[in-house]
């Protein structure tokens, strides 16, 4: 008996990087720079709260985030929930888990906190085009533990 | 909303707390068809109870023509199943069970965009199911290893059959596992990460 078989693909042409978020009040972004800036090959993201209407913060399943105040007494149950539960770092995603929130209601919840000071985030770690080779050491020495 | 009394309000056990000196998570993911095994893989290796998240689309059928422009909105959830591990005391490493089917792909695209690796998980009952989700991993250019967990039941090819039969390329690890075990299960992400790091030891000579 032989298994159905597959043909392999190709990796697509990667869409260019969105540029970086501006600040709607901030002045216009260096002008005539925008050619070196784009080229970068810097696939970190850059966590600048815009807070342009609408638009959420670009949190990620494993932003870790951190309770940095006390909650006001204006907060909003969920809120005070994940200002108590982020007293220790805690990821997007398992906020989401214990709020029983989908994850992008969770993004709005974070975006107006971050907006608000009242939380901190901090960003993952990301895929690069050269992996950080003592990081996976880190992690296989981490799994070899368990 | 749930959490009314404020002895109820939820969070992580007190066991379960990160350590403050935590900077930076990374995550993986574990891809595969309907009962494949990704959550009993994910509960076999994580160092917290397996939690779920879920995303939720209200947009009317997207890549669904018929639905375009209608009013009807139609509500799709998927829900992911993820545990966590901690590495050393800045860095923890999560690990996301995610569907393999299409819709999936809509909800979650930044998912697989951050992640450091896939695992695909595959049936060997039906292997056909796990075709679509290695195409999107390879034109999305992310590095990922093969396990088929081996169910009783299931038929039993060579690894090399199963090799050709997913056209994998040679450097791409492809390796037998008892998701139910902990040890197993730990091996294949020892086995991606190794994968991993001879990339960037490839890359980092080039």
């Amino acid at each position: 008996m032989t298994p159905p078989q597959r043909r392999r693909r190709q990796p697509l042409p990667q869409p260019p990087a969105p540029p970086p978020p501006v600040p709607r009040s901030a002045p216009s972004p260096a002008d005539g720079q925008e050619g070196t800036e784009g080229e970068g090959k810097n696939p970190e993201r850059l966590y600048i709260i815009t807070c342009a209407d609408g638009e959420r913060a670009p949190v990620d399943l494993v932003t870790l985030i951190v309770a940095r105040a006390e909650a006001p007494s204006s907060a909003t149950p969920e809120q005070t929930a994940v200002l108590r539960m982020c007293a220790a770092p805690l990821s997007v995603a398992e906020i989401s888990a214990y709020l029983r929130l989908p994850f992008s209601v969770v993004t709005v919840l974070l975006t107006e906190m971050l907006a608000a000071e009242l939380v901190q985030a901090r960003a993952p770690i990301v895929r690069q085009q050269l992996p950080d080779r003592s990081l996976l050491e880190a992690v296989m020495h981490g799994l070899q533990r368990l | 909303m749930d959490f009314n009394g404020s002895d109820t309000i939820p969070g992580p056990r007190a066991e379960d707390h990160l350590p403050h000196t935590t900077t930076a998570a990374a995550k993986i993911v574990i891809v595969g068809g309907f009962g494949v095994g990704k959550t009993t893989m994910v509960g076999s290796v994580s160092e917290i109870r397996p939690l779920t998240t879920e995303e939720t689309m209200t947009q009317a059928g997207i890549g669904v023509d018929d639905n375009y422009g209608s009013e009807t909105k139609t509500a799709t959830t998927v829900a992911m199943d993820f545990g966590r591990i901690r590495i050393t005391e800045q860095v923890v490493l999560y690990l996301f069970g995610t569907p393999g089917q299409e819709r999936f792909w809509f909800l979650w695209n930044g998912l697989f965009e951050g992640a450091l690796g896939a695992v695909v998980l595959v049936d060997t009952r039906r292997i056909e199911v796990s075709f679509e989700v290695m195409g999107r991993l390879e034109e999305g250019g992310v590095p990922f290893v093969v396990a088929v967990n081996t169910f009783p039941d299931g038929p039993r090819y060579p690894l090399d059959d199963l090799r050709a039969a997913l056209d994998l390329p040679p450097e791409i690890p492809i390796v037998e596992c008892d998701v139910r075990r902990r040890a197993s299960s730990r091996d294949v992400l020892m086995t991606l990460m190794r994968f991993l790091h001879s990339l960037a030891l490839s890359r980092s000579l080039t």
